[in-house]
């Protein structure tokens, strides 16, 4: 099976190729190639994922792509526990969403481009987690990047779209660049951009691994400069503080883009390279690039689960929700928590994608996504209902569903290695757990208020038209359920919010520790001493009470209206609009790189303008002025020349002219005057 | 001073005082008239040179033909009536430099050369000496001579004769 | 002694004066006239040359008798001339004869 594995991406690109050029002439029909290709790369995955869990070892392929000198680029592909068990789940995961997009995106003019788009991504993303070398990854890397921008922009007629899809590029390009360096480093520093010769170098220390760079007054090892270089990339792609910004506008696009891209996968591709990359973080002197990388992760969470607190929007909240979660795994990674945090990722992908999914079906039945607006909806949708509430408990931690594993298993890495990054992040529970709370009441429970005006169409009469479909009438009636194919994968998401965190109990793996643990292993924990902490009975009923105490308060404030939530923001004051504001920071990005940026472009074109322009004016003008001379020299001097030899001579004939008097005796004057000259002359040579 | 000295002067004094009558005289007619004892002057010179047949030709064709020519045309002309015209021209004081000029140079020319002895003798009779100069070794020039005196002869008819 | 350089000096004299007679005079014969005194003045050269300094073949005189017959054939025709145009221009001065000026 391993040996297949290059298929795996190879189906979904194909499915992108086919429903590119001919995805409008199949309609109705264009998810089907999408969703056969998914089931293949899904069995493959699946079955190669397996093989890994009884016991295969991995499975390594690569080629040489190019040579220079000693230096070569080499890509290839890995099927080791980790990348096995990553595919496994973006293949069932992502398999879900694509049905459930069946039904969400019907009626669509550009349904097949949806499905062509969110293809490609799969193809992307699979070549990204499989890869062996830094090179081939990063292709993977930019197509995943690409499909985010076109997927968020999808609705492109809507401004607000477009803004998003520019502001999540751009950003995320910054992390990109920063990536690109540290990966141009490790090349120049080692020769190769296979992870394995990297890793290897990079464990066995020696002097190419403990070079160090003069920055500014500083001196920093080169090891921990391309880390962190590298790292530059996941803090954009999985919005980790400061590059958040853009995750929350990408909600411009379609629900089950969020849930797919923005939820379970792309946003993950940050966390899963810091775990591909681990010995690239672990072995820098006292693990400093990891330490980095904690409190990054630490810091995001807690500031984003803040500001969750203050959104309205139900997909703006579950994507604050997200920058905390990915900010949770990273910080559980930087506090030696590799199987900690790669199971989050796991876990999360799951309740996540399941949260936006049922999200989805929320606003796809009330046509809002304001949840002051909404209310009592556990009536009119049970299913969904029960579904969110599945996600919501796995979010919050709750015992026995996945979450409550997956977060739990961090806390101890924090507890045991890092105290106040433990604090933080338990901090950052509870108010997971308040906010989430806060969301289902108000989306929930209660009575239903509806929407003030139903959200505008994303469509013009022409776009519907060209696809020959009819634009889509929305009667004004209650809100009624979804469809069964968009039903269907919430309750398997459902079951797999549940189940998927049954890995993580204590007692399933070999030493005594969880599976996930056995199965994911970083080899270098055993050759630096360093042991997984042993499960801690109250450190988990201590989590649990957090979330559950979470739970309480927002029942209180929300649920029963005891403390009315006016009362408290008026109590907090200008807290709640600094954090409903996002902390100022989107306005800060806009004020200093926005505006920034266009004032050095006004400068720029001033500068080309008049400087430029005026240079090239100048030649113009001076060539101008100096041919006016040339013809003044020409005009004056030239033919002035010219003019003088004609009156030169016409003077002197006019000159000589009174000689010919025409009378003889002065002609015979004249001649003996001459005579007597000669002769006169003669005598006084003589 | 001896006889030819004296006889020089007085024949060089005839004739420059009647030259510079001739040239300076108002009147036409006192001009043509003072030509005569130029002329004579200048044959009696010729007497002083030994030179009898010059001599001889000299007063008939000078004296006798071309003065009396000179005349008739004076009258024909109506030169006589002009006492009150002006006679000089403008050009007379540059004249009497060039003139002057070229008189002073000829002098210092002929006052320098170093005149010598003759190469030979004289021939005793003059006509007959010139008659076989004229007849042997210059006997093309008289030829010529001759054609130019029927060349003028009936030019001067032809120009001169009244039209129509 | 009378030598030749009285002579040539007489002759001189009279050269002078019979080219002033040309240059200053209106009158057309009174150039004539001067030009006369020129040719006689060239004549006593000659024959003065004759006697003081080659006597061979006289050749003096023969120069001097040439030059009479021409002078007298040139008296002739200038004069014949003179005569004509005194017909047409109606003056025998020759400041007023300048047709050829310019």
């Amino acid at each position: 099976m391993a040996q297949l594995a290059w298929l795996v991406p190879l189906f979904p690109l194909a499915s992108y190729a086919v429903l590119a050029f001919r995805g409008r002439a199949l309609g109705e029909r264009a998810p089907y190639v999408a969703i056969g290709a998914m089931a293949l790369s899904a069995l493959l995955g699946w079955g190669a994922f397996l093989e890994q869990v009884a016991g295969a070892p991995p499975y390594v392929w690569r080629a040489v792509w190019a040579v220079g000198g000693e230096r070569t680029l080499t890509v290839g592909y890995t099927v080791d526990p980790l990348s096995s068990i990553t595919v496994a789940m973006i293949t069932l995961v992502g398999g879900l969403i694509f049905v459930y997009s069946v039904g969400y995106m019907r009626g669509d003019p550009y349904y097949a481009r949806f499905f062509a788009f969110l293809s490609l991504f799969c193809a992307g993303m699979l070549t990204m987690v499989l890869a062996n070398s830094f090179l081939l990854m990063l292709i993977g890397w930019e197509i995943i990047g690409l499909c985010s921008y076109l997927l968020i922009g999808f609705y492109f007629r809507r401004r607000s779209a477009n803004m998003a899809q520019m502001k999540a590029f751009l950003t995320t390009r910054v992390g990109d660049t920063l990536m690109l360096v540290g990966i141009m480093a490790l090349f120049w520093q080692f020769g190769t951009v296979d992870y394995h010769a990297i890793f290897e170098a990079v464990r066995e220390g020696g002097e190419s691994a403990s070079a160090v760079v003069r920055l500014g007054g500083w001196e920093v090892p080169l090891a921990t400069l391309s880390a962190l270089l590298v790292f530059g990339g996941p803090v954009g792609k999985s919005g980790q503080f400061p590059l958040h910004v853009w995750l929350p506008d990408a909600m411009e696009g379609p629900t089950p883009v969020s849930a797919l891209i923005h939820a379970a996968t792309m946003v993950a591709a940050g966390v899963y390279l810091v775990g591909r990359a681990y010995p690239l973080f672990f072995y820098t002197p006292h693990h400093e690039a990891l330490a980095v990388v904690a409190w990054v992760g630490t810091l995001t969470a807690l500031l984003a689960a803040l500001m969750a607190l203050a959104q309205d929007d139900i997909k703006r909240v579950l994507a604050y929700s997200t920058i905390s979660q990915l900010g949770f795994m990273m910080a559980g990674l930087g506090v030696l928590g590799y199987a900690a945090g790669l199971f989050h990722l796991l876990t999360h992908a799951f309740f996540k994608a399941l949260l936006f999914l049922a999200a989805g079906s929320v606003i796809h039945a009330v046509r809002t996504n304001n949840i002051k607006e909404m209310g009592g909806l556990r009536r009119f949708l049970p299913v969904t209902f029960w579904t969110f509430l599945a996600g919501f408990l796995a979010l919050a931690g709750v015992f026995p569903f996945a979450g409550f594993w997956s977060k739990d298993e961090i806390l101890l890495e924090a507890y045991h290695h890092a105290p106040a990054v433990y604090a933080l992040l338990s901090a950052t529970a509870f108010l997971t757990a308040l906010y989430m709370s806060r969301l289902v009441a108000y989306t929930f429970f209660g009575t239903y208020r509806g929407p003030a005006h139903p959200e505008p169409d994303p469509w013009t009469p022409e776009d519907y038209a060209r696809a020959g479909l009819h634009p889509p009438h929305h009667g004004h009636g209650t809100p009624h359920e979804s469809p069964r194919v968009m039903t269907g994968p919430l309750v398997a998401l459902a079951v797999g919010s549940l189940v998927v965190g049954f890995v993580g109990i204590p007692g399933t793996g070999p030493e005594g520790g969880s599976w996930i643990h056995h199965f994911l292993k970083f080899e270098g924990f055993k050759e630096a001493g360093i042991h997984a902490p042993s499960f801690s009975w109250p450190l988990a009923l201590r989590s649990l009470g957090v979330a559950l105490a979470g739970i309480a308060v927002a029942w209180l404030v929300y649920g029963l209206r005891a403390v009315p939530s006016e009362r408290i923001r008026a109590w907090v004051g200008p807290v709640y609009p600094f954090l409903r504001n996002r902390m100022y920071i989107d306005a800060l990005y806009g004020w200093v790189f926005v505006r920034g940026g266009l004032l050095l472009a006004a400068g720029l074109r001033w500068f080309d303008v008049h400087v430029v322009d005026g240079l090239v004016n100048l030649v113009g003008g001076v060539t101008v002025v100096t041919s006016r001379l040339h013809r003044l020299f020409d005009t004056y001097v030239v033919d002035g020349l010219v003019n003088l030899v004609g009156w030169v001579t016409r003077g002197l004939g006019l000159l000589l002219r009174p000689l010919q008097t025409g009378r003889a005796y002065n002609y015979i004057l004249v001649a003996a005057a001459g005579l007597g000259l000669i002769v006169l002359v003669s005598l006084w040579r003589l | 001073m001896n006889a030819e000295a004296l006889a020089f002067y007085a024949l060089a004094a005839m004739v420059l005082v009647g030259g510079f009558l001739v040239v300076q005289s108002r009147n036409l007619v006192h001009a043509a008239i003072s030509l005569v004892p130029t002329l004579l002057g200048v044959a009696g010179l010729y007497v002083l040179l030994n030179a009898e047949f010059v001599t001889a030709i000299q007063i008939l064709i000078y004296v006798g033909a071309i003065t009396v020519l000179i005349l008739f045309v004076i009258l024909l002309t109506e030169g006589a009536t002009g006492l009150r015209v002006r006679q000089r021209n403008e050009q007379v004081p540059l004249a009497l430099l060039v003139c002057g000029t070229l008189v002073v140079l000829f002098l210092v020319v002929l006052l320098r050369v170093p005149w010598g002895p003759p190469t030979g003798p004289m021939p005793a009779y003059n006509p007959g000496a010139v008659g076989r100069s004229f007849l042997i070794p210059y006997v093309l020039a008289f030829e010529v001579t001759s054609l130019v005196i029927l060349a003028s002869l009936v030019g001067a008819i032809v120009v001169a004769r009244r039209e129509g | 002694m009378i030598g030749p350089a009285h002579y040539l000096g007489v002759s001189a004299l009279l050269f002078g004066l019979g080219l002033y007679g040309v240059l200053t005079r209106r009158n057309a014969v009174a150039i004539l006239m001067g030009i006369e005194l020129m040719l006689n003045a060239a004549n006593i050269n000659f024959v003065a040359f004759t006697k003081f300094v080659d006597p061979t073949f006289v050749r003096g005189h023969v120069a001097a008798l040439i030059i009479i017959t021409l002078a007298a054939c040139e008296a002739v025709v200038g004069l014949a001339l003179v005569i004509n145009a005194y017909r047409h221009l109606e003056t025998v001065n020759v400041d007023q004869v300048n047709l050829m000026k310019g």
